[in-house]
């Protein structure tokens, strides 16, 4: 039925005025809707420019370089969070790089064709899982486990070492850098592991089969063909990684103890600049408070916009190699 | 020779070993992911579990000390979530579509996607912060209406990259075939390409569902929380992610025994959708 109607209206061509209205509407709503996609960014960066004004006047340069951080006396520096935020992530891509290559080489070369969905099917609903989900059991489940397990042992070894030790000293607490840094990785494994899949599956067969054919092992297929093949969408996927892992809000707010001071360990408590928003944003007074706040939110933009745009830019290189190749 | 031969087989060794030492790291690392999955489903279930009752789905958040529930906040979370779809939805789609059949040559379309890919993962913080000074400075207060636009600039970028992707995968043929009937361009659109990627763009609208159904970060500061039931989307209002949030920090045993129900109602839902939207894509 409704499909006669169609082919009606497709040869009568009923009203000219009406269809020339209809599509000039249609492609106006859909010019604007992108055009609204594109603004969007712009319209971020500059509210976050106008809202965070009073503070950049205030302190200028010197708020990137001051870890003083004191609603009472007014004076705010960003120090602690851009440190918490980098050191986090940092800890985040050593464990998670290593385990999402483990994951995606298994899947691609190891796992047998039955075994391949559930666990690839698997590995992405990590990543489904709300941020949150990841803080209350990290604060209840995992922080205590930590705590009770790991960290005396941390402490014990590694804290007694030369140059290392005073990163790895310190009470067990459960809660502190390292364990948020942890958390984190688990919550960036799966859009890493995705990506790296995604590209391996790109190297074209004849190179990998040629390589077996001279009698490489499978380690060295993947050294010598499948990683320099991919090496650069591999540095991209572990910057979309890095992305995630700076702006990740929630789980890091509930395991990182929200400290405000400059801690030579891993093990105490610290802040990253999404907890410190997280944290502060709506019991904040006075409008350097929030302004102060606001160019958190700015500063932690800037990062992520960057290391994103640099990961687009590099997965982007290997598709354009990818349509020319085939 | 004999010699020779032994030093090959030992080299040959060393190769196999290392290939068996690598691979079988591969397997650590995937236990390793699946590790945390189960240990977390199973401590989502074995907390959450004892402590879903009917009182959680009919009574309101309670003060501390007393017995409640999570009603308001679970309706509350409803309604943003859906605002929010209907909001980011038709947006996106449209924006989608735009990418995919209008964009061909313009130069205007890498430029969007790259945005739209940036905002993809962008912290969803920020984007709080965003609506805060957008729609709380301005109105005064922290509203529904603010919580819902803030995850609609969450859903919109999932939106636009899988109806965009969805729509793509539509032969060009069958462009042709209906602009050859005489069809103008949107009717091709709207009749040919939407009804072929119906399922993909489903399963896209439904992926954000998921997601902002979990979203904590951008409702801190717009939707704020409420522990009544609210008249309208013009006040703060409850809602899931926040409540435990607040619940799940606090003091209190019997807010902390419902913030586990509530993170295993969240929890459980978002799977689901998840789940139901692979098969419907897969399905196809």
């Amino acid at each position: 039925m409704d499909r006669e109607k169609d082919k009606g209206s497709f040869s009568r061509g009923s009203n000219p005025f009406f269809d020339v209205f209809l599509e000039t509407f249609f492609s106006f709503a859909t010019r604007t809707s992108a055009l609204f996609v594109f603004l969007t960014i712009f319209a971020i960066i500059a509210s976050l420019f106008w809202g965070s004004w009073p503070a950049i006047k205030r302190f200028g340069l010197s708020f990137l370089f001051s870890s003083e951080w004191n609603p009472v006396t007014e004076k705010f520096g960003a120090l602690v969070a851009i440190y918490g935020t980098l050191v986090t992530s940092i800890i985040a891509m050593l464990i998670g790089v290593p385990v999402s290559f483990g994951i995606a080489i298994f899947i691609t070369e190891l796992c047998p064709p039955w075994l391949k969905r559930p666990v690839a099917t698997a590995i992405e609903l990590l990543a489904a899982i709300p941020s949150i989900i990841y803080g209350m059991w990290g604060l209840f489940v995992f922080a205590p486990f930590f705590a009770d397990n790991i960290e005396p042992w941390i402490s014990d070894t590694l804290g007694q070492m030369p140059l290392v030790g005073p990163l790895f000293s310190g009470p067990p607490l459960g809660i502190g850098v390292l364990t948020a840094g942890i958390i984190l990785s688990i919550m960036v494994i799966p859009f890493m592991a995705a990506v790296f899949r995604d590209l391996f599956e790109v190297v074209p067969p004849v190179l990998k089969e040629s390589a077996y054919g001279i009698g490489a092992t499978t380690w060295e297929v993947l050294k010598s063909i499948v990683f320099p093949y991919t090496k650069i969408g591999l540095v991209g996927g572990m910057m979309l990684g890095l992305g995630r892992a700076l702006g990740e809000t929630m789980a890091v707010t509930f395991v990182i103890g929200n400290a405000d001071r400059l801690e030579k360990s891993l093990l105490m408590p610290g802040n990253t600049i999404s907890s410190s928003l997280a944290n502060q944003f709506t019991e904040a007074v006075g409008e350097i408070y929030t302004s102060a706040l606001i160019e958190l939110g700015l500063i932690l933009f800037f990062i992520t916009f960057v290391v994103l745009a640099l990961s687009k830019f590099l997965l982007f290189r290997l598709t354009q190699k990818e349509g020319v190749r085939t | 020779m004999s010699a020779l031969k032994n030093i090959d087989m030992g080299l040959y060794r060393k190769r196999r070993f290392f290939n068996f030492l690598i691979l079988f790291c591969t397997m650590l690392a995937t236990a390793f992911g699946l590790l945390w999955l189960v240990w977390l489903l199973v401590t989502l279930f074995a907390n959450g579990f004892q402590y879903l009752n009917m009182a959680v789905f009919t009574q309101p958040t309670p003060p501390p000390g007393e017995s409640g529930g999570l009603a308001n906040a679970i309706v509350g979370s409803l309604v943003i979530t859906v605002v929010g779809v209907l909001i980011g939805g038709p947006v996106g789609i449209l924006a989608g579509t735009f990418l995919s059949e209008y964009a061909t040559h313009s130069r205007i379309a890498p430029a969007i996607r790259f945005i739209n890919d940036v905002l993809l993962s962008a912290p969803s913080i920020i984007l709080g912060v965003f609506v805060y000074q957008i729609v709380v400075v301005p109105t005064g207060h922290f509203s529904g209406w603010a919580g819902a636009l803030a995850l609609a600039f969450i859903a919109l970028p999932i939106i636009v990259r899988t109806t965009e992707d969805m729509m793509k995968l539509v032969p060009n043929a069958v462009r042709e075939a209906a602009a050859a009937l005489g069809a103008p361009k949107w009717k091709v659109t709207v009749a040919i390409v939407y009804r072929a990627a119906k399922a993909g763009i489903l399963t896209g609208v439904l992926l954000a569902i998921a997601r902002i159904s979990g979203e904590t970060a951008p409702l801190l500061f717009t939707a704020l929380n409420n522990q009544f039931w609210t008249s309208g989307l013009n006040e703060p209002i409850a809602n899931l992610p926040v409540v435990i949030f607040q619940f799940a920090m606090s003091p209190y045993e019997d807010w902390q025994h419902l913030a586990w129900a509530g993170a295993l109602l969240i929890t459980v839902s978002v799977l689901v959708i998840n789940i139901i939207s692979r098969t419907i894509f897969g399905n196809r």
